[in-house]
């Protein structure tokens, strides 16, 4: 049965891609995604559509490419999705639209990721941008934070006629999409594709805008003259394991491994003036899809061993399959079952790492299972930096100089979920902000409620 | 953008820069640093704010020319422009109920002292200044100095101002003289800020420091400005860049800062030969 299987993605190789910045998966041309695309089934109760936080028409969308009509799907997709190029690239699919696929029950599930890629891609290349006259409403609101699920609020706000305006503390716009995922899975010229779409809109973006400082939420409503905010700051902040020896030199954040080489491209250096050091030998402590960009990108850096270390086993890790896969590829060494418990240095640089070795327990009332460090099994790894990639929490910069604003123990914002509606009136938030780090398309999903809820606030306030 | 509309040589290697940012120039205070990239291919680096003033809407920065970035920004001239230049971040120094100060800066560490010098007088605290060069060349505004204290000792290292000595030396002498300082602002190179902290700790005189590690973003995003401070992880960019001196491990401190060491001598490099293809060109 033929149909059971999806059309395979060329990807490059994995001895080339290691060596390389440029994009891992290559996309699909026409003729795969025609055939892809007459795979679905067009189920009448659309399951797909349930797994997907922005509701993108997927049946729909497919139907026409399987005929050829890549611009229409666009359309399609368009009408709920702001950002369908980036979508198609990190979505975790598989958690996902994919999930309920009913295709997946006999075989793999149609490529719904991939084929979201094709047509936005297809668009980028071929299609018209119509930019249609939006009429004003007169209203301004205020988008703290340019990542995706700023960028989502904004873009359905503009399109309801209110006057937007996005607020970046970086110099560039996009948040994660531009400092954290890198350009080999989510190429940077294809995000500001998507962030000009908003400007052509009417969207405005002010960047070295950083909120809590340089002006405050309360003054952006009372003296800035914005009628409602949505703040979706991110989680910004990064967490360390306190051990000894995590100040070395050598020993990064994810957060900032990440920003010097994809915002900064540290890896162009010296032709940017961005440096990243990493020696000969990387440990990335972590099992999420950070720590997978981050081996990753020390691989490509021309580091000799890269190793991943993760105190559970592979089967607990949040990472994607993909990146997995990925990684493993591309000659990355997985230490698992492994945790830190101190830093060797030598005049102040990084050395060794020295781990314990854990053991799996019982599940946890999550279902994850536990883990408990065997003893005497501790061992050291020859490393010259450390990344460590074992989450984020979200900034304090607003929470702290917005006393009004309900924050819970994490630190992250309290909303009403249905409506994103935060404790203060006409502030709404969304994305990592309030759940902590998650991903893109959960950010962009509380993004487009939050517009929605705006738009009704402020024309009941009428 | 934003407008470079005064530009000041204060010495060989010291630059003055005022930048029309009338935003950050509303809210700043002394102790907050900005963080600004030249240009596209630029990298971010944080600079305390020396003075601003809110109603011409301007910051004023004054560097060291030590790496390609500085290089790179000491050739803009009066109506060039930066690229990117954003603040006020970290947090403003907070003196409550100081009657006595001494305010110390180390080489460049003057332009930092001078705006906390500046509201300690202006609060109407006694302030001694005391400043540090390796030779009478190097003094920076002095004469800014004069007009925000009551003393102002300028010591040079090799004496050529005749004042020979280090600005530990002094402040040592001020206080055996009877002077009762409670609270002292060490501002400037690391070895200073150590020994001036080791001095005061002796004679339990409360003493802050201005941390200016490497930093990314300047939110606490990226963490690489970490500081070890009474045992515990800071982020200078959020927790500080003020400190408690007695608190703060030097020793790992002054590690730390030489992380990207070699990188910043090919910065100095690459800039070094772009601008004497400028000169070359001319």
């Amino acid at each position: 049965m033929e149909d059971n299987f999806r059309v395979p993605m060329p990807h490059q190789d994995p001895d080339v891609r290691n060596k390389n910045f440029s994009e891992v998966a290559l996309g699909y041309t026409a003729e795969m995604a025609i055939k892809e695309a007459k795979r679905c089934l067009n189920c009448k109760h659309k399951p797909c559509m349930k797994g997907c936080p922005v509701m993108v028409k997927i049946p729909e969308f497919i139907a026409l490419v399987a005929d050829g009509k890549f611009e229409e799907a666009y359309k399609v997709i368009a009408e709920t999705s702001t950002l369908p190029a980036v979508c198609g690239r990190v979505c975790p699919q598989e958690k996902q639209c994919e999930k309920y696929c009913v295709r997946g029950i006999k075989g793999e599930p149609v490529s719904i990721g991939r084929l979201e890629r094709f047509v936005a891609d297809w668009h980028i290349k071929n299609g018209k941008n119509e930019i249609k006259s939006i009429e004003k409403n007169g209203k301004k609101v205020a988008i703290i934070g340019s990542g995706p699920a700023g960028l989502t609020c904004a873009g359905d706000l503009a399109k309801l006629g209110y006057d937007v305006t996005v607020f970046e503390a970086l110099h560039t716009a996009g948040g994660v999409l531009m400092y954290g995922i890198p350009e080999f899975r989510l190429p940077k010229t294809i995000v500001q594709t998507e962030i000009d779409n908003l400007t052509k809109m009417g969207v405005k973006i002010e960047t070295n805008m950083v909120i809590g400082k340089v002006l405050s939420v309360d003054e952006l409503l009372e003296k800035e003259g914005f009628d409602a905010a949505f703040i979706g700051t991110g989680a910004g902040l990064p967490s360390f394991m306190n051990i000894e020896g995590e100040n070395l030199n050598g020993v990064y954040s994810a957060n900032e491994f990440l920003t010097r080489i994809n915002l900064l491209k540290a890896y162009k250096f010296p032709e940017y003036d961005t440096p990243i050091y990493i020696g000969k030998n990387v440990a990335v402590v972590g099992g999420g899809n950070v720590a997978m960009d981050a081996v990753r990108c020390a691989v490509r850096l021309g580091a000799e061993n890269v190793y991943l270390v993760y105190r559970r086993s592979e089967e607990e890790m949040p990472a994607r399959l993909e990146e997995v896969a990925h990684a493993k590829e591309e000659g990355i060494e997985f230490k698992l079952l492994t945790n830190p418990i101190k830093i060797h240095g030598e005049d102040g640089w990084v050395k060794k790492l020295e781990c314990v070795r854990m053991e799996l327990k019982e599940k946890d009332e999550k279902g994850r299972r536990q883990v408990a460090p065997i003893e005497n099994s501790e061992f050291m790894i020859d490393v010259d930096s450390v990344v460590m990639a074992i989450g984020q929490s979200p900034n304090p910069l607003i929470r702290n100089t917005t006393p009004d604003l309900e924050t819970n123990q994490r630190g992250c914002f309290v909303v009403n979920e249905e409506t994103c509606a935060t404790s203060k009136e006409g502030v709404y938030a969304g994305g990592d902000a309030v759940s902590g780090a998650a991903t893109v398309i959960l950010a962009m999903g509380a993004g487009k409620t939050a517009a929605k809820s705006i738009d009704e606030y402020l024309k009941n306030k009428e | 953008m934003y407008k470079i509309l005064r530009k000041e040589i204060l010495n060989d290697t010291v630059t003055l820069i005022e930048v029309y940012a009338p935003k950050i120039a509303k809210k700043a205070e002394p102790g907050q640093f900005i963080i600004l990239r030249v240009n596209d291919q630029g990298e971010r680096v944080p600079f305390t704010i020396a003075d601003f003033d809110r109603e011409k809407g301007t910051v004023t920065i004054i560097f060291q020319i030590v790496g390609g970035t500085t290089m790179l920004l000491n050739t803009l001239n009066e109506g060039d422009e930066i690229l990117d230049f954003v603040g006020p971040l970290g947090v403003a120094s907070h003196f409550d109920d100081v009657k006595n100060v001494a305010v110390i800066g180390g080489g460049l560490g003057t332009a930092i002292a001078y705006p906390q010098a500046k509201k300690l007088n202006k609060l109407g605290a006694k302030v001694d200044m005391i400043t540090g060069f390796r030779n009478k060349d190097l003094v920076i505004i002095e004469d800014m100095c004069k007009n925000v204290c009551d003393n102002l000792y300028v010591m040079t290292d090799d004496g050529s101002n005749g004042n020979k000595g280090f600005v530990t030396q002094k402040l040592e002498e001020l206080i055996n003289s009877g002077k009762n300082y409670d609270l002292v602002i060490a501002i400037g190179p690391l070895v200073m800020m150590k020994a001036v902290s080791e001095l005061t700790k002796k004679y339990g005189i409360k003493t802050i420091v201005s941390m200016n590690p490497v930093m990314i973003d300047g939110t606490g995003m990226c963490g690489g400005c970490r500081i070890t401070v009474g045992g515990e992880t800071k982020f200078a960019c959020v927790d500080g860049p003020d400190f408690d001196g007695h608190l703060v491990d030097f020793d790992s401190a002054i590690l730390r800062s030489k992380m990207f060491k070699d990188a910043e001598n090919q910065g100095r490099e690459k800039h070094s030969c772009r601008m004497e293809g400028f000169e070359n060109g001319r």
